[in-house]
């Protein structure tokens, strides 16, 4: 590579290029400027050519014009005094008889980054707006575009959008696609270019001739229009309706954004559309670049968001093909878990089984992980599935299995003799600590070597890294304790030594420390606070996917949205890895000092002010979920609105709460799960009515409130807020 | 809107920068808020960086023509023909992208505008003469385009090769097939297209027959005969459709370069038999129980049911076998198949050059696997297979005749192609 010894080359180059036996044969001469070009690719500095290249644009070979105008191009804003020689050139060329050549030196000229450019550029400019050439046009209208960005703070020019306005009109469709872009540019601190209903309409008319590229990026300029009435609306859609099956996928997916958009008053318009778009969505996810396939699919999981079913027939397209990149796969995966129902569910099972032993490990326990999802629904066979898996004893595997194992016992309490029996089964090789540990706390009573299991972990607890494990183990222990007594007693009391007396992590300690004041009060005071509820199945509510209106999703569509798919992710990550240390220290430092701030007067009275902030996806929720603690509950005095449950929503999300999920209808127990944000706090609460646990209170809405990090205030204030809204519906639906 | 464009190896090098928006250190301060999108085809990297929020299929179908069209004009894909010709595709993009902006991409337009010749790579090939008869006498073999015949740049008006009028039209179909264990074929899609690739500096109208008996769409089967069936087709929006309902035949203006004139698509059905079915068998063989030196024995018989006079080259069968495997021993029935061991992907590979229809190969494997236990023998499996068949299509899709209007001066040569890949062929144990 020329990067050393540069200066050695650029002198030659130099030397080269000046040499008038070079300069009379036009195919070295050519050559050497072309060497020039491909130095300057690499990266080289080749800037002290620039005399000498200006010299060669005087030349009647328009290919190497285009090569000068190109290291022009480069350099120029490093050279602003050489640039100023080429602009007579440049500006000859504007006036050649060529259009070729006018377009060429028209749109370079522009392309130069240097002060002052604008008074040189702005006459070419208007002259190549009323040229005879088309090609000179566009370029000239784009030149509009370059020289306001040249200077971007200084007025815009009245005559010039007036002119480019005007030329909205101009028989070349790539000159009517480039005033929109131009005016775009120039007017993007109003609002960018306004389309009217004169504009719409002409646009609409000259769709046929567009190429496909100024088609789609039209209709995104439409997606600004608002039809009058809804003839007018169902004669665009009606002109539009052939691009929906257009053989470009950005065309029909662009229609199809425009038609959401458009008949977002019309459910019905909107599902016809998303059925015609379903032919090419599903070409794409089958295309042959990888690329397009990725962005296919990520664009039908948006779609399956309020129409599940509608690829629920062609649900074979989703299997992977083995050659396809792990990032296709994950995506498809994702896919079949929404796709099963019960005639495909053994075929969907089946393709996800092979999946299971695939090379990559993570997509191994991808795989698993989606047939643990399968699992909340049809749980018999995937039982089958992942205890049939155990039995290869590999780690990565073994692992994911037992974390969902754990999953669904939770989820699925009926399926919980099943898992005992396959646990106890595996269990000889302990892999996944954490969610196995859990499984044997849990249901140690259904697991006969459960002890002994435990033993071994707590005989290996000098070589244990892992925190967390440890105090997994700690709380296992206790509930085992609890039911099998006989069994623990001793090596709780060995675990229980060694981790006030030997570990050195602090939380570890901590909670061995509770556990063994806890077990001072008596074995009754501890069940009372060690056991929980063993499963719930009413969370099932959250990870049940409800269809969402199209318009929630509508406005990513057609987007970078949709591929980054996590988008929510990294946000709710940030959350928790800010909050987390501020929240924890809080809590050790401050634990009273906080309630003696909170029972001041003059603070409750303080308004609080909800935010909606960022979504937060079902999964995040129901994580931080079951990984907070219940901050208080309150029982509300009334029952729950008897208002449409949409009305609900809407009145919630007034007083900024987001609505998550609930229940439908009039089952009992009703349930709903909302969240909100408030001076960096994240608040989520339950709302429930018809408690089974606690009859009495049957016709009270009881809300239970958690959050992170901690603000007693906050809470407070939300609690007023949300019982305010629920009075008030409730005053106006009696 | 779309800042800049790139053009990498796969080292990542930069074969081609060009930034679009024309503002000096434009990278430094605005990395933040860069997209990069990038498609990868011919062994490069062609990325699109914006700071805005464009459509994601815009801009992968844009890099992708942008690939498809340096191909048209550079003959070939591959990092040292882009080295080559950098000139000549500084040049299209000049043309093709303004200030970020999308202007044209029709070869039409653009070869009114490109003035550098392609500089071809061709290596030299002792392929190229066998094709020369003796004192430049017209052979057999001429008859037949040479398969290089397509990969040569569309524009080079003074070499000796351009003087060739030739139109391609290739029909190319990709299968993918999920055979179930006992068998039965549980997924079959085909993604199919008919391309064609003109060498004719101008062409006027193109007549393309296809099967007449081809009926789309699940209601429309006509009689009893074995019609040819797919589910939908689109078109090339240049393609004119008034004679396609009654004749089959599409109508179109070919423009210089390579582009697609139909995509059709067929699934969950195939017309003939699936082109291979696998018997398996796989079984633990213990070679000493003491040392638990345990192997794995694959007999696998692989029947291809191709019409006799096709075959299917380039087969390879990739099985993946248990964690572990440290060796293996092969009985192959023929000494141009080749089978090896790949620890790293946990699979063997056998590969087969060439498959005549309807023959029969068979082959054993011994894994040696120590600590083998019966679950293992689960990890046999699925067997993946990739091939080639040309001359074939599954759909059955033919072309009848290809026309070419009257008025058309010269001689020129027509070739039809059919091709049919495996996009994925997998089949269950």
């Amino acid at each position: 590579m020329p990067y050393f010894g540069s200066e050695e080359m650029v002198k030659e180059l130099k030397r080269a290029l000046s040499n008038p036996n070079v300069q009379a044969d036009r195919l070295r001469y050519k050559n050497y400027i072309t060497k020039v070009i491909r130095y300057m690719t690499q990266g080289l500095d080749v800037s002290a050519l620039f005399m000498d290249m200006v010299k060669a644009s005087a030349t009647v070979d328009i290919a190497q014009k285009k090569l000068v105008y190109l290291y022009m191009c480069t350099y120029a804003s490093d050279k602003p005094d050489l640039a100023l020689l080429a602009i007579n050139t440049l500006r000859k060329d504007c006036a050649d008889p060529n259009p070729m050549v006018r377009g060429l030196a028209l749109r370079n000229m522009c392309n130069f980054r240097m002060p002052g450019m604008t008074e040189y550029i702005e006459q070419p400019i208007v002259a190549g707006l009323r040229d005879k050439a088309s090609y000179v046009r566009r370029v000239a209208v784009l030149g509009c575009a370059k020289m306001h960005s040249l200077q971007p703070n200084t007025d815009i020019d009245g005559t010039i959008v007036n002119e480019l306005y005007a030329l909205l009109r101009d028989p070349d469709p790539v000159v009517v696609v480039n005033c929109l872009r131009a005016l775009e540019e120039i007017l993007k601190d109003e609002g960018g270019v306004v389309i009217n209903k004169p504009i719409a309409h002409h646009l609409l008319n000259r769709m046929k001739d567009l190429d496909s590229w100024a088609q789609s990026e039209v209709l995104t300029f439409l997606l600004r229009y608002r039809p009058r009435s809804d003839d007018e609306l169902f004669d665009i859609l009606s002109l539009l309706d052939s691009f929906l099956q257009s053989a470009h996928a950005h065309v029909a997916v662009a229609t199809l954004r425009l038609f959401l958009q458009l008949a977002s008053a019309h459910p019905a318009v909107q599902a016809d559309a998303l059925l015609c778009t379903s032919a090419p969505l599903l070409a794409t996810c089958g295309a042959a670049s990888r690329e397009l396939r990725f962005a296919g699919l990520c664009h039908v999981q948006q779609v399956m968001r309020s129409q599940p079913g509608l690829f629920g027939t062609h649900y074979k397209r989703f299997f992977c093909g083995y050659s396809e990149p792990t990032y296709i796969k994950f995506r498809k995966m994702e896919i079949l878990v929404e796709l099963v129902n019960d005639e495909n569910v053994a075929l969907v099972l089946e393709e996800l089984r092979s999946y299971c032993t695939d090379v990559s490990p993570e997509l191994a326990q991808a795989a698993i992980a989606a047939i643990g999802r399968i699992a909340q629904t049809y749980s018999e066979k995937c039982l089958d599935i992942l205890t049939g898996l155990l039995a290869l004893k590999q780690d990565h595997i073994t692992s994911a299995v037992i974390q969902m194992f754990r999953d669904l016992v939770w989820f699925c309490p009926q399926s919980t003799a099943a898992v005992c029996q396959t646990v106890e089964a595996c269990v000889d090789s302990p892999q996944d600590s954490e969610a196995l540990l859990w499984l044997l706390g849990e249901h140690g009573d259904q697991i006969s070597s459960a002890p002994y299991v435990m033993e071994g972990y707590i005989d290996g607890l000098k070589t244990e890294l892992s925190s967390a494990v440890k105090m997994e183990l700690l709380t296992a222990s206790v509930k085992m304790f609890l039911c099998r007594p006989a069994e623990t007693q001793d090596m709780l009391g060995r675990l229980l030594h060694y981790c006030i007396e030997e570990e050195s992590d602090v939380c570890v300690r901590d909670r061995a420390l509770l556990c063994y004041r806890l077990l001072q009060r008596g074995v009754e005071e501890t069940r009372k606070v060690v056991t929980g509820p063993k499963s719930d199945p009413s969370m099932s509510v959250l990870t049940g996917r409800q269809e969402e209106p199209i318009s929630q999703w509508a406005s990513t569509f057609n987007t970078l949205g949709p591929l980054s798919g996590c988008d929510l992710c990294p946000q709710t990550a940030v959350i928790s890895a800010a909050d987390q240390p501020s929240s924890s220290a809080e809590k050790e430092l401050l634990p009273e000092s906080t309630d003696v701030t909170l029972s001041s007067p003059d603070d409750t009275e303080e308004e609080i002010s909800l935010s909606l902030g960022p979504p937060l996806s079902h999964e995040t929720f129901e994580k931080m979920w079951l990984d907070l603690e219940i901050l208080q509950r309150q029982t509300m005095g009334f029952p729950r609105p008897r208002t449409a449950l949409d009305t609900l929503q809407a009145a919630l999300q007034l007083v900024k709460i987001q609505t998550l999920a609930f229940t439908p209808g009039a089952t009992v127990p009703w349930k709903a799960y909302i969240y909100t944000r408030s001076t960096g706090t994240l608040i989520l609460a339950e709302l429930l009515q018809g408690d089974q646990h606690a009859p009495g209170i049957d016709e009270s809405l009881v809300v239970s409130v958690k959050q992170q990090p901690v603000n007693q205030h906050a809470i407070r204030g939300f609690v007023s807020i949300l019982k305010g809204v629920l009075q008030t519906l409730n005053v106006d639906s009696s | 809107m779309i800042s800049q464009i790139f053009i990498l190896s796969s080292k990542g090098d930069h074969l081609i920068y060009k930034d679009c928006i024309l503002t000096a250190g434009f990278l430094c301060d605005l990395m933040s808020g860069l997209h990069f999108i990038h498609a990868r085809q011919g062994g490069l990297y062609w990325v699109a960086s914006t700071k805005t929020n464009p459509s994601p299929f815009t801009i992968i179908e844009f890099l992708n023509r942008l690939a498809a069209l340096t191909k048209d004009y550079c003959g070939s894909l591959s990092e040292k023909s882009v080295r080559m010709n950098f000139a000549l595709i500084y040049e299209l993009l000049d043309e093709m992208v303004d200030f970020g902006y999308i202007q044209t991409t029709s070869t039409d337009i653009l070869k009114n505008f490109i003035q550098t010749e392609a500089v071809s790579s061709k290596p030299f090939s002792l392929f190229d003469l066998s094709n020369v008869g003796l004192f430049g006498a017209e052979t057999q073999q001429s008859k037949v385009a040479p398969s290089v015949a397509a990969s040569r740049p569309i524009m080079s008006s003074r070499g000796e090769q351009g003087g060739k009028n030739e139109i391609f039209v290739d029909v190319i179909e990709r299968l993918s097939v999920v055979i179930g264990s006992k068998g039965v074929l549980m997924k079959a899609d085909i993604h199919g297209e008919i391309k064609i690739k003109c060498f004719l500096p101008s062409c006027s109208e193109m007549r393309i027959g296809l099967n007449e008996e081809l009926s789309i769409g699940k209601s429309q089967l006509k009689g009893y005969s074995s019609a040819v069936r797919v589910d939908e087709c689109r078109f090339h929006q240049a393609v004119k459709l008034d004679e396609f309902d009654t004749f089959r035949i599409l109508k179109v203006c070919p423009s210089q370069g390579e582009q697609t004139v139909m995509q059709y698509q067929l699934c969950d059905e195939l017309p003939c038999a699936p082109p291979f079915q696998l018997f398996p068998s796989v079984e633990k063989d213990y070679v000493n129980r003491s040392v638990n030196l345990s192997m794995v024995l694959i007999f696998l018989k692989l029947r291809c049911d191709l019409p006799p006079k096709s075959t299917a080259l380039n087969v390879s069968i990739t099985v993946p076998v248990p964690k572990g495997s440290t060796s293996m021993s092969q009985e192959l029935s023929s000494p141009d198949q080749t089978a090896e061991l790949q620890p790293k992907n946990k699979a063997l590979l056998w590969e087969i050059p060439r498959f005549p229809g309807g023959a029969q190969l068979s082959a054993l494997f011994k894994v040696d696997v120590p600590g083998l236990s019966s679950a293992s023998l689960l990890e046999v499996g699925p067997v993946s297979m990739s091939f080639e068949l040309p001359k074939q299509t599954c759909t059955g899709l033919q072309i009848r005749f290809l026309r070419l209007s009257p008025t058309q001066t010269g001689l020129s040569q027509r070739w039809v192609r059919y091709v049919t890949h495996s996009d994925s062929y997998t089949i269950r144990i």
